[in-house]
């Protein structure tokens, strides 16, 4: 890439942001593509490919949490970092900067919500660039299958015995009464 | 004829998008909006004004007067300027989705490096990351070859043309009112009646002065002579020589206020600001041995282009009147410094009082002066630190000790870099010189300073170690 352009040159697979450190900043791609990578108890899920032009680790600006995925050059990529400090110093004389963060992140919410309504238990996700919302599909087979839950009792086999007794007894009463 | 938010000739007021008030001035559907300039300011209000139209749902139309196509090497198709935009722009911009391309960025800056008669020390971006960018305000100084780039006032331009606004490729040469509209008078002698005007045609135009007229209290800006000239030197020089660095003097010349080498592509722009720049001064500044010894075998080459442009050094007068208002370097400007982010930040504020306030000379005063206002503060802090740096131009003593300072806080990883950020925001114009100045009052600061002042001063061989500071 040339001396041209701004920001910091990514090799493919390098990591920008890790999944679980805290952050200060939020960046804006200048050129390629960096893929979202979320660490679950499955592992590793691509949530998203984002390209030239989009914004990511906004979350970071707003909110004093920990990254919530790792975020990968894929392919070489250049990424500009956008200080924490210097945004929020200039939005809060000019709040109209937050128009495009809040349009992007709007776009993103409503993409989301349209993937989440489509998706079937069972299949593919619908686009490649979400390659895998996997933990609200696994919420929704969850949601269709609540008698596995009230049926399946996981409780230890005493705790277990000792409330089937307690129902019996208050039957019994019951019946008595 | 000057406008009033009463005047009888106004058939239809206009209701301002949040206050529904009956003759009360505002934008509405199927305004004109008239813009004369089509730089950084001109370019920035359109592109603000009509997105920020689209967002509340109101159909505008935008007329950018700009004569220039910015496509010619040279004065011809250039608007006289360093061309420099600053960190915290590059950054600003990037988060409003405008980002600055290679063919436009002729050089990612990532340094500075401050010489002195005492020894240079190298600053470094605290993120080791490309976030200044060194750009050409046309498409390149005379003799360039014709390359595939673009100026920065052109990209500028076709953003905001790609987002509706319709560039009118006419001189303006006149100004009047029409039954309390502005009206633009062109070079073909056709006059177009606006709602709203905003000017952003810059200091060196002819146009300001027809506007400095007692009937608007508008009083167009004070300015300076700065000097701008372009090496040719060629990529793998520049590579050698300059690098990916911003090159500052701080030389006891008199007159002289700031200095700078900015490398691009095959060029390095210098770009000297103070009293009135002349021939003499700039003579004198070119014989220092620290300029000479930035080029290869200490000779200074014969500038391939140069100019003399003005620079506004005090705030424009009431910038602002019922349906007009003076944005950019016409209005008010942060002193010596990141004049393409001052035009960001008052041609967005116009654009902005425009849609959500009104355009009345009393919606200007409340929506559009305070961002001026908050320039105009930060510029008389700024004539502080600026007295402060031209102490330490004069006094060598000084010198040694904040070179001494800088060096060892650039050379001891990790170590709180208190004179490294300063000098840093002094120069690239990224931070607002109060918040500059407050950082001078960290306690450590003073104790750091006066201990390199005596240390550098009694141990004269810190000058070889500064020197080696430099990667």
């Amino acid at each position: 890439m040339s001396s041209g352009g701004m920001g910091k040159t990514y090799a493919d697979g390098e990591v920008i942001v890790r999944q679980g450190e805290s952050g200060d900043c939020m960046f804006a791609i200048q050129k390629g593509q960096i893929e979202v990578i979320r660490r679950g108890k499955d592992g590793e899920v691509r949530v998203a490919v984002l390209e030239e032009g989009e914004i990511f680790g906004e979350m970071a600006i707003f909110e004093r949490e920990a990254r919530s995925a790792t975020v990968r050059a894929l392919g070489e990529a250049r990424v500009l970092t956008v200080d924490k400090k210097t945004f929020l110093r200039r939005v809060q004389e000019d709040p109209s900067l937050a128009f495009n963060l809040v349009r992007m992140m709007s776009r993103r919410i409503r993409r989301l919500s349209g993937e989440i309504a489509e998706l079937q238990p069972g299949s593919a996700p619908r686009s490649q660039d979400t390659l895998a919302l996997t933990d609200a599909e696994r919420q929704i087979e969850r949601r269709k299958r609540p008698e596995r839950r009230v049926t399946k009792d996981r409780r230890s086999g005493g705790n277990r015995r000792m409330d089937a007794e307690r129902r019996g007894g208050a039957a019994a009463s019951a019946r008595s009464a | 004829m000057r406008p009033t938010a009463k005047t009888a000739g106004q058939q239809k007021y206009l209701a301002s998008y949040f206050e529904e008030e009956d003759e009360r001035l505002a934008l509405a559907d199927g305004s004109r909006i008239g813009v004369i300039g089509g730089g950084p300011a001109g370019s920035f209000f359109a592109y603000f004004l009509i997105k920020m139209a689209e967002s509340v749902g109101l159909d505008i139309s935008v007329d950018i007067y700009e004569p220039r196509f910015f496509a010619h090497r040279g004065p011809a198709g250039c608007n006289h300027c360093g061309g420099v935009v600053s960190e915290s722009l590059v950054q600003l911009l990037a988060t409003e989705g405008i980002n600055l391309p290679p063919t436009v960025v002729r050089r990612g800056i990532d340094s500075y490096v401050l010489h002195t008669d005492v020894g240079q020390v190298h600053i470094d971006t605290p993120l080791q990351e490309m976030r200044i960018a060194a750009v050409y305000r046309g498409n390149g100084p005379k003799q360039s070859e014709p390359v595939d780039i673009a100026g920065f006032d052109r990209h500028l331009l076709d953003l905001s043309t790609k987002v509706g606004a319709k560039v009118v490729r006419k001189l303006v040469t006149g100004f009047d009112w029409d039954h309390g509209k502005p009206q633009i008078r062109t070079a073909d002698g056709a006059a177009v009646i606006y709602d709203l005007v905003a000017v952003a045609a810059g200091v060196n135009s002819h146009i300001l002065e027809q506007l400095n007229s007692p009937a608007m209290d508008y009083q167009s800006p004070g300015t300076l002579r700065a000097f701008i000239s372009e090496f040719h030197l060629g990529q793998a020089t520049i590579d050698q020589w300059l690098g990916n660095s911003m090159h500052v003097f701080l030389l006891d010349i008199p007159r002289l206020e700031f200095a700078a080498l900015i490398p691009k592509g095959d060029f390095a722009t210098l770009c000297l600001l103070g009293e009135d720049v002349d021939e003499q001064l700039i003579e004198s500044f070119l014989a220092t041995p620290e300029v000479k010894a930035c080029f290869p075998g200490a000779v200074v080459p014969t500038p391939v282009c140069h100019c003399f442009p003005r620079i506004n050094v005090r705030a424009a007068v009431r910038p602002f009147a019922d349906r007009i208002v003076w944005i950019g370097d016409s209005g008010v400007n942060r002193l010596f410094k990141d004049g393409i982010g001052s035009a960001y930040r008052t041609a967005k504020a116009a654009a902005r009082t425009a849609i959500f306030r009104g355009i009345s000379k009393a919606d200007f005063e409340k929506g559009f002066w305070p961002e001026c206002r908050t320039l105009i503060v930060d510029n008389r802090i700024a004539k502080l630190i600026f007295g402060v740096t031209t102490l330490i131009q004069r006094l060598r003593f000084l010198r040694r000790g904040v070179l001494r300072m800088t060096a060892r806080e650039q050379r001891e990883a990790g170590k709180h870099r208190l004179m490294s950020s300063v000098l840093w925001d002094v120069f690239t114009g990224s931070a607002p010189y109060k918040e500059i100045l407050l950082r001078t009052f960290h306690p450590v600061f003073p104790l750091r300073l006066a201990w390199n002042l005596v240390v550098g001063n009694m141990v004269r061989t810190e000058h070889k170690s500064v020197k080696e500071s430099r990667k």
